[in-house]
């Protein structure tokens, strides 16, 4: 037997299904949820229903966690409205956007040679994030419009940055790692 | 037993008796117990009004020694007289070598991974020395509060890894304590501090013990005490301090590196004094015992320490670095900065602290006090003394969860400081046609070579339906439940047979060798195993019983049809029937039944309320 999984995420935190988001109502509502379904508020109940807890929980977290980060919260709102993402296939085919990304990337790469690495990863992070940024304003514009194939691509596109966000912090971390 | 209350509802239960509970703080160096008495959580001393038991134990010929008697042989008789065990928890063999030092003992190889020490008393593994210490804190704790213990908090470091939290909570077991929740000792000082004050905002804990080090990031909100991240190292601590400046007298006096353990032990106690008598004046005299009887007189000043150990406190604020960049936020943000740990008494360390998140960090609690005075307020919200408490912790993973894939390398499956309880599946597939079983090496750790990561255990699965290659989806949950244990299920997606699992952790202890070890320790200890497991089974049916008829009585009538009632009834009545039953087996067979009797009611009952949690937040339309 298992808790009623059937409702989407919005559903769950009492948000209207859409892409921008009252990031306090989210807060507020995971915080509710939590308060009612954490394994902690059934710590003296039988291991069933602190099983059905622990679920119940693990899946507040999980819809938490995919409504408060933009690329995850429009690729979920694309996946109800039926649009499919291929892990394999699907990738930005913007020539323009793929050279950028090489150099960003070719600048993350060189900035542990740089006089000032730190404050170069600063810089250039801040540089990724207002570029991220700018798309998830345009991801905002196309979901509005129910523009969904261009929101996919966008989405995509924001992933590219995701990943040079993860990569700029790891890069940061090793250098710490390295200092006397 | 109240009986009628089933035919009876809207009646209210019994008001529950009052669950004896404590907080135990299980520290590398010491360790505490504390409990919440008349609303006001306070650490418990011994007979003798000392608070710290010192985390030491001793295994003489004539018996174990606990604490501050265990202490006393450590200079006279340090191969059997076991301290700072905690850096061997969930540590294998091979970690040994990067310890060294650290734990002069006489180890040899054991089964599974797991080091054993060879003592005067046979050979004993690092659980079984922490299940000492863990019984003398539980003995005064039920001597103190009058009563046998329904639970404890445990703490642990945040940083703690899988296999280390298992360690303690198998150290647990064996000392026949039930533990409530595995609770990260940041958020334990958190908790002391917030209720306190009732803050609000983000803080910052920094908890630097005799071993380990801990960053937490929190935000405090309504009660709620969010981890946004959290970071550390498992083993650096105060004793790393003395190790420095041990190693600085040794230079100094010119004593040799090969020295033997009773005067290394010495030694580490001079530069403990040393470290103590700086934290209010600037400068030592050291006196130091040397080979013969002679003695070398020296000196030192508050400056040559601090340059001993800055390296270390720099290793520190690094982690504390990458705890705000995994939070996101600042340390300008950073709104109150707590010490925890009896090396935050070194003033260097607060002083570099407040430099790094500019503002001067707390000390108002006794930061030897601190973890467990919350770990006790914890311990009585989760044994239902309070009801009414609003108070929640929501933790995080520490370590990124990942499995081994081709060429060594790592995917990542649940990363670092994502909140948990949390479950993430993921699908493999064969790769032979008519392959059956699969194995998945399960690590733990931020690096991308499988080798330089902690290996948490190999999982086998089994019964997988013969197919081609690639044919089969085999769909595996990584569970992470709230005190940060991992367990893992499996199931062939497409003939939806649930595939075995079997676990080999890889530093820990199978659960036959917990179940021989208890029955040691009983044997021991004078208890017999059958009376306390039909013990365990009889306190397990109240729980049931109890919480049973409070949910009949709160919703029975709105969720429950007559029959289904009915059902839940009889269950119910067979399990107050069997209770007093002097076998253990029958009386699990009735809880179960009566968790499966009424299973779909409490499934309803947890949708109800989480509705209900949301009914004031709908808002116009779903689209």
């Amino acid at each position: 037997m298992d808790l009623d999984f059937s409702r989407n995420h919005f559903e769950l935190m009492g948000l209207p299904v859409a892409f921008d988001i009252d990031r306090a109502a989210l807060d507020e509502a995971y915080r509710q949820l939590q308060g009612k379904l954490h394994p902690d508020r059934y710590a003296q109940a039988g291991d069933q229903e602190r099983r059905l807890a622990m679920q119940g929980s693990a899946w507040v977290n999980e819809a938490y966690a995919t409504l408060k980060d933009d690329t995850r919260r429009a690729r979920y709102l694309l996946t109800l409205h039926g649009v499919a993402f291929d892990e394999e296939r699907d990738t930005a085919d913007d020539p323009a956007f793929l050279m950028e990304q090489m150099e960003l990337r070719e600048a993350l790469e060189e900035a542990p040679a740089e006089a000032d690495p730190l404050g170069r990863l600063d810089s250039l992070s801040a540089d990724i994030n207002a570029r991220r940024q700018g798309l998830s304003d345009q991801l905002s514009e196309s979901l509005d419009a129910g523009r969904l194939d261009e929101a996919k691509a966008l989405v995509l596109k924001m992933r590219f940055y995701d990943k040079l966000r993860d990569e700029a912090r790891r890069t940061a971390e090793r250098l710490e790692d390295e200092l006397p | 037993m109240a009986l009628l209350q089933i035919s009876e509802p809207g009646m209210s239960t019994d008001p529950h008796e009052h669950r004896l509970a404590a907080g135990i703080d299980l520290g590398t160096t010491n360790s505490l117990v504390a409990t919440v008495r008349s609303g006001v959580a306070e650490t418990l001393p011994d007979g003798k009004g000392r608070h710290i038991l010192p985390s030491v134990v001793h295994y003489g010929p004539d018996g174990v020694l606990v604490g501050h008697d265990a202490k006393r042989r450590a200079a006279l008789d340090p191969l059997n007289t076991i301290a700072s065990v905690k850096r061997l928890m969930g540590r294998g063999i091979d970690d040994l070598k990067t310890l060294d030092g650290h734990v002069p003992y006489d180890f040899v190889p054991g089964e599974g991974g797991v080091p054993r020490i060879r003592t005067a008393r046979g050979e004993v593994t690092p659980m079984e020395v922490s299940a000492e210490i863990l019984r003398a804190l539980r003995a005064r704790a039920e001597e103190s509060l009058g009563g046998e213990l329904s639970g404890a908090v445990i703490t642990v470091p945040a940083y703690f890894d899988d296999a280390q939290r298992q360690a303690t909570k198998d150290a647990a077991a064996l000392a026949g304590i039930n533990v409530f929740r595995l609770l990260n000792e940041p958020t334990a000082a958190a908790i002391a501090y917030g209720l306190d004050k009732g803050q609000e905002g983000v803080i910052a804990v920094y908890d630097l013990g005799g071993g380990t080090f801990d960053i937490s990031i929190l935000r405090l909100s309504k009660g709620v005490f969010q981890v946004l991240a959290t970071g550390g190292d498992s083993a650096l601590g105060g004793d790393d301090f003395d190790r420095a400046i041990a190693e600085w007298i040794m230079q100094e006096a010119g004593i040799a590196g090969d020295t033997d353990h009773g005067r290394m032990r010495q030694l580490m106690m001079d530069a403990c004094a040393a470290k103590e008598a700086l934290t209010d004046s600037d400068e030592t005299e050291l006196r130091i015992r040397m080979a013969g009887d002679q003695v070398w007189n020296g000196c030192m000043t508050c400056e040559q320490m601090n340059c001993l150990i800055d390296p270390l406190i720099n290793k520190t604020l690094a982690s504390c670095r990458r705890a705000l960049r995994d939070a996101g936020v600042t340390a300008d943000e950073v709104l109150e900065v707590i010490m925890v740990g009896g090396s935050t008494r070194v003033p260097r360390v607060r002083e570099r602290v407040g430099a790094f998140f500019g503002r001067e960090p707390h000390v108002d609690i006794d930061p030897d006090r601190v973890v467990a005075i919350g770990a006790a307020l914890q311990a009585d919200v989760l044994a239902g003394n309070k009801p009414d408490e609003e108070m929640l912790l929501l933790d995080v993973i520490p370590l990124s969860l990942g499995i081994e894939t081709m060429g060594g390398l790592v995917e990542h499956i649940i990363p670092r400081n994502t909140t948990i309880p949390v479950s993430r599946a993921q699908e493999f597939t064969t790769f032979k046609d008519g392959q059956t079983a699969m194995a998945l090496h399960v690590v733990q750790g931020e690096r991308d070579l499988v080798d330089h990561n902690r290996s948490l255990a190999r999982f086998t699965l089994r019964d997988i339906p013969p197919m081609v290659a690639g044919a089969a989806r085999i769909r595996v949950t990584f569970q992470v439940d709230a005190d940060g244990l991992l367990n893992v299920t499996a199931v062939e997606q497409t003939s939806g047979a649930q595939a075995g699992v079997e676990v080999k952790p890889s530093y820990g202890l199978s659960d036959s060798e917990i179940e021989h070890m208890l029955r040691d320790s009983m044997s021991h200890a004078h208890e017999d195993m059958e009376a306390r497991r039909l013990r365990e089974q009889q306190v397990e049916a109240d729980r049931v019983i109890e919480a049973l008829d409070a949910a009949l009585a709160a919703d029975g009538d709105a969720l429950l049809a007559a029959d289904e009632r009915e059902a839940i009834g009889r269950a119910r009545d067979d399990l107050v029937a069997v209770r007093g039953d002097p076998d253990p087996e029958a009386i699990r067979k009735a809880i179960r039944a009566v968790e499966k009797a009424s299973e779909g009611f409490v499934a309803r009952r947890m949708d109800a309320s989480i509705r209900k949690a949301m009914a004031g937040h709908k808002v116009e339309e779903f689209q």
